[in-house]
C-alpha cells in the first residue's frame, strides 16, 4: 500500500498552483470585485489553455480520463486561491455528469464545446438551491420534475441572488419555457446524479482543505510582522496555540480527503460515508481557520482591507454547498450503523465485502 | 490469548508478570516486534505491516504492552543510534519480555521544560557514576531497566552535555519510590539515584548527544507508534455498540458525539498510512508528530466522555459493584485518557513546537 501521490499528479498540482500565483492573488480579486465582471477573461483563457476542462471525463468521451486522486490537489489549489471561476465545478463536476449522460447529438456538440473550453456547464443540481455561474455557462443541466434536461443557457431565465461572497454568482431558474433536451428520466439519471454529489462533496471539501491553510497562512505571516509590547505576535504563546490548534484540524482532514479521492469511484456506502466526512471536517477547519486567522489579525481582521474575509465567505459558502452538515452526517450515520465498522474495514468497500 | 483478562501491570507484581509472561509467549511466535530484523526476534516487517500487526492484535483485544516504553520507544531508538554490539546485547532481550523497561527523563524541575534535567553522569574510567532525582517515570515500580537522561558534562547549560544512559532499577544506590495515581494504581515512580556505577557501554550515542537522541526517541512516541490506531478504532467500535445498546435513552448530541468518534479514529487511521507511505519512501517524521499527540489525546478524552454521558448515573461505579456491568472498562479508559494530554510532553509544548517548526513563528 503507499498512500502518496504519483509525480505525476504532483506535477499537475503544481502547474495549475503556480497559474493561480500568477494570476490569482489578492490584489487580482479586488481587481475583478471592482470591475464588477463575471470573470477574469485573462486568467480563464490562461486556466482554459491547461486543458483541466475534461480531467475527469472518459476518454471514450474525449476527456482525459483522470480519476478522483488526480484532481483533489488541483480542487485544493482552488481554494487555497479563492479562484472566482468556475474551474472545479465545471471541471469537476458538470463535465462528467454530462459526459455520463449525453447520448444525442446535441448533448455531444455541448460536451464537445466545454472540453474544448469553448463554453462552460453549470449544474441545477437538487442538492443545491441554486445554480452557481449560470451566466457565464452556455448551457445547464437541470432537473425538473422527473426529468433531467439540458438548457441553452440562452434561453433560460435567470434570477441572482447576490451572496455574501462577492465571487459567487449564484442564480435561481425563473419557471418559464426555454430550449431544452430531455437527457434522462431521473430514476435513470440518478446513479449519475449521486456521483456528481460526490464529486461535488469532495471537491467543495478539498476547496475548504486549501482554505483552511490559506487562512493560517495569512496569519502566520502577520503575526510574524505585527509587533506588540515590542515583539512579534507570534511569538507569544497564546497567538502560536491558537494557530496550532487549527493546524491539528487541517492535519486530520487532509488524510480523510485524499482518502476519499482515492475511493470517489466506489461510489458505495464506504465512499460516500469517507466523502462526507471530509466535507465535514475540511468545513469545520475552514470555519475555525479563519475566524482564528480574524482573531489574529485583531481590529486589521475586521476590515474590508485585509484579505482574510474573501476566505471566511467562501468557506461560509461552501460548508453547506453540495450538502449541509446535517445531510453529510447521515450518511455517516448509515455507515456507521449499517455496516462493518473497526480497524479491519477502514479501507473497506462493497464490492470487495461482497 | 489469555484465557481471561490480565490483572492491571500497574496495580500489582502479579499483574505485571503476567504481562510479562504474554510478552514471552508473543516472542517464541516472534510476534513480539515485528518490525525488528529476525536476529532480534522480529519478522522484518514494514510499517503498514506493523500496522497490521496491530490491527489483529486491537482487534482481537490483547492485553496492553506492559514493555512499551522499550518495544516502541527505546528500542527504534537503538536501532538507529546504537552500536552493533549494544543492539545484540539489548533488543533481543527487549523483544523477549525478559527485559522490562521504564523511562527516566523527567525531574522535580525539569518537566516540560526537559532540558533543565540536574541528575549527573559522571566519568570514572569505564563507568558512569549516576545521582539524581527522578520522577513521573512510567512502569518503573515493578520494571528491571530505565533509560536516563543525564548530564554528563558538568559545566553545561540546557540542552549541551546530556547523554542518554541505562541502569538497572535494582542497582545498588537506585531507589524506586511508587506514587499512587489518580486512578489508586501505581503506574509511575520517583527514582532517586545515589552514586549508581554503570559501564560506560550502558551510554547510547556520543556523550552529549542525549538531548538529540531523546528527541528522535520523542518523534517516534508522538508520531507513530505510542498509539496504534487500531487502539481508537477497536474503542469507537465499542462506543458505536454501547450506544446501539441505550439508543433509547440518550439525549441527541450523543449520537453526533458518537459519530464523531468515529470519524476521528478513521480520520487518525488514515493520517498514520500516509505517515508510514512517507516514512516508507525515506521520508522522516518531523514537527507533524506533535499534531499527532494532539489529535489522539484529545480523541481518546472525547470517546471516553461520550461512553460516561451513555452510562449516565451508573458511570461512577467501580467494576466491584454488582450493577457495574462493563462500566468499569470505560471508567479505566477514561482515567487513563486524561494523562494524555501531559505525558509525552505536554499538549501545550507540542502546540509550541507545532506554531515553532511547522508554521515557522518566532521562538
Amino acid at each position: 500500500m503507499d498512500f502518496r501521490f504519483t509525480d505525476e499528479q504532483q506535477m499537475t498540482a503544481e502547474a495549475v498552483k503556480g497559474l493561480l500565483a500568477d494570476f490569482c492573488q489578492p490584489a487580482d480579486l479586488r481587481r475583478l470585485m471592482q470591475s464588477g465582471e463575471a470573470r477574469d477573461e485573462k486568467r480563464w483563457a490562461a486556466i482554459a489553455e491547461m486543458g483541466l476542462a475534461g480531467a475527469l471525463v472518459p476518454e471514450a468521451k474525449g476527456g482525459l480520463g483522470l480519476k478522483g486522486p488526480d484532481f483533489v490537489l488541483v480542487a485544493e489549489a482552488c481554494g487555497y486561491a479563492g479562484l472566482p471561476e468556475p474551474l472545479v465545478e465545471n471541471a469537476g463536476v458538470a463535465l462528467p455528469l454530462l459526459a455520463a449522460l449525453a447520448r444525442d447529438q446535441r448533448s455531444r456538440t455541448i460536451l464537445d464545446r466545454a472540453l474544448a473550453g469553448e463554453i462552460t456547464v453549470a449544474v441545477a443540481h437538487p442538492a443545491n438551491p441554486f445554480v452557481a455561474d449560470a451566466d457565464t455557462a452556455g448551457a445547464i443541466l437541470a432537473v425538473r420534475g422527473d426529468e433531467l434536461f439540458l438548457c441553452d443557457a440562452e434561453t433560460v431565465s435567470l434570477v441572482r441572488q447576490p451572496s455574501i461572497d462577492p465571487f459567487r454568482r449564484l442564480f435561481s431558474i425563473a419557471d418559464r419555457p426555454c430550449v431544452t433536451t430531455a437527457v434522462a428520466e431521473v430514476s435513470e439519471a440518478r446513479r449519475a446524479l449521486d456521483a456528481a454529489l460526490d464529486r461535488g462533496a469532495l471537491f467543495a471539501a478539498a476547496q475548504m482543505l486549501g482554505i483552511a491553510q490559506r487562512a493560517v497562512d495569512l496569519a502566520v505571516a502577520y503575526a510574524k510582522e505585527r509587533q506588540q509590547f515590542g515583539k512579534p505576535i507570534g511569538s507569544y504563546q497564546a497567538v502560536k496555540h491558537l494557530l496550532s490548534t487549527v493546524q491539528v484540524r487541517i492535519e486530520f482532514a487532509r488524510p480523510v480527503v485524499h482518502a476519499a479521492a482515492a475511493q470517489l469511484e466506489n461510489g458505495d456506502a464506504f465512499s460516500r460515508a469517507r466523502i462526507s466526512h471530509a466535507k465535514l471536517a475540511t468545513a469545520e477547519a475552514a470555519d475555525l481557520a479563519c475566524r482564528t486567522a480574524i482573531q489574529v489579525h485583531g481590529a486589521m481582521g475586521y476590515s474590508w482591507e485585509v484579505d482574510v474575509h474573501f476566505f471566511l465567505k467562501r468557506a461560509l459558502a461552501l460548508a453547506s454547498w453540495w450538502g449541509d452538515a446535517r445531510s453529510h452526517r447521515e450518511r455517516i450515520a448509515a455507515r456507521t450503523f449499517d455496516r462493518p465498522i473497526g480497524p479491519d474495514s477502514t479501507f473497506a468497500s462493497e464490492a470487495a465485502n461482497a | 490469548m489469555p484465557p481471561a483478562p490480565l490483572p492491571s501491570f500497574d496495580a500489582s507484581r502479579e499483574g505485571f508478570e503476567a504481562h510479562r509472561a504474554w510478552e514471552r509467549k508473543l516472542a517464541e511466535g516472534r510476534w513480539g516486534m515485528v518490525t525488528w530484523p529476525e536476529a532480534y526476534g522480529g519478522r522484518g516487517l514494514n510499517l503498514v505491516q506493523w500496522l497490521i500487526f496491530e490491527e489483529e492484535y486491537w482487534r482481537a483485544g490483547a492485553p496492553l504492552r506492559v514493555n512499551q516504553n522499550g518495544i516502541f520507544l527505546l528500542g527504534p531508538t537503538l536501532m538507529e543510534f546504537g552500536t552493533d554490539a549494544q543492539k545484540a546485547r539489548f533488543l533481543s532481550k527487549m523483544a523477549s519480555g525478559d527485559e522490562i523497561w521504564a523511562q527516566a527523563w523527567s525531574e522535580p524541575q525539569a518537566g516540560s521544560d526537559l532540558a533543565a534535567v540536574r541528575s549527573t553522569g559522571r566519568r570514572d574510567g569505564d563507568e558512569y557514576v549516576l545521582n539524581g532525582h527522578k520522577i513521573w517515570s512510567s512502569r518503573a515500580v515493578f520494571a528491571d531497566w530505565a533509560f536516563g537522561l543525564f548530564r554528563t558534562d558538568p559545566a553545561s547549560e540546557r540542552h549541551k552535555g546530556l547523554s542518554l544512559i541505562f541502569f538497572k532499577l535494582d542497582a545498588p544506590g537506585v531507589r524506586v519510590q511508587p506514587i499512587p495515581q489518580i486512578d489508586g494504581e501505581t503506574g509511575f515512580a520517583e527514582i532517586f539515584l545515589e552514586n549508581v556505577r554503570v559501564p560506560a557501554f550502558n551510554r547510547l550515542g556520543e556523550e552529549g548527544q542525549g538531548w538529540s537522541i531523546c528527541m528522535a526517541t520523542a518523534g517516534f512516541e508522538r508520531g507513530l507508534m505510542l498509539r496504534s490506531p487500531a487502539r481508537f478504532q477497536v474503542a469507537a467500535k465499542k462506543l458505536v455498540e454501547l450506544y446501539r445498546a441505550h439508543e433509547d435513552e440518550t439525549a441527541p448530541e450523543t449520537r453526533a458525539a458518537v459519530l464523531q468518534s468515529f470519524m476521528d479514529a478513521e480520520a487518525y487511521a488514515l493520517s498514520i498510512y500516509a505517515t508510514a507511505s512517507r516514512l516508507m519512501a525515506g521520508g522522516h517524521i518531523g514537527a507533524e508528530a506533535s499534531t499527532n499527540k494532539i489529535f489522539w489525546s484529545e480523541m481518546d478524552i472525547q470517546l471516553h466522555r461520550t461512553a460516561l454521558s451513555i452510562l449516565g448515573a451508573r458511570a461512577e461505579l467501580l467494576r466491584a459493584a454488582p450493577e457495574a456491568g462493563d462500566v468499569g472498562r470505560w471508567l479505566d479508559g477514561y482515567f487513563f485518557s486524561l494523562a494524555g494530554p501531559i505525558y509525552a510532553g505536554s499538549n501545550e509544548i507540542q502546540k509550541n513546537i507545532i506554531a515553532e517548526r511547522m508554521l515557522g513563528l518566532p521562538r
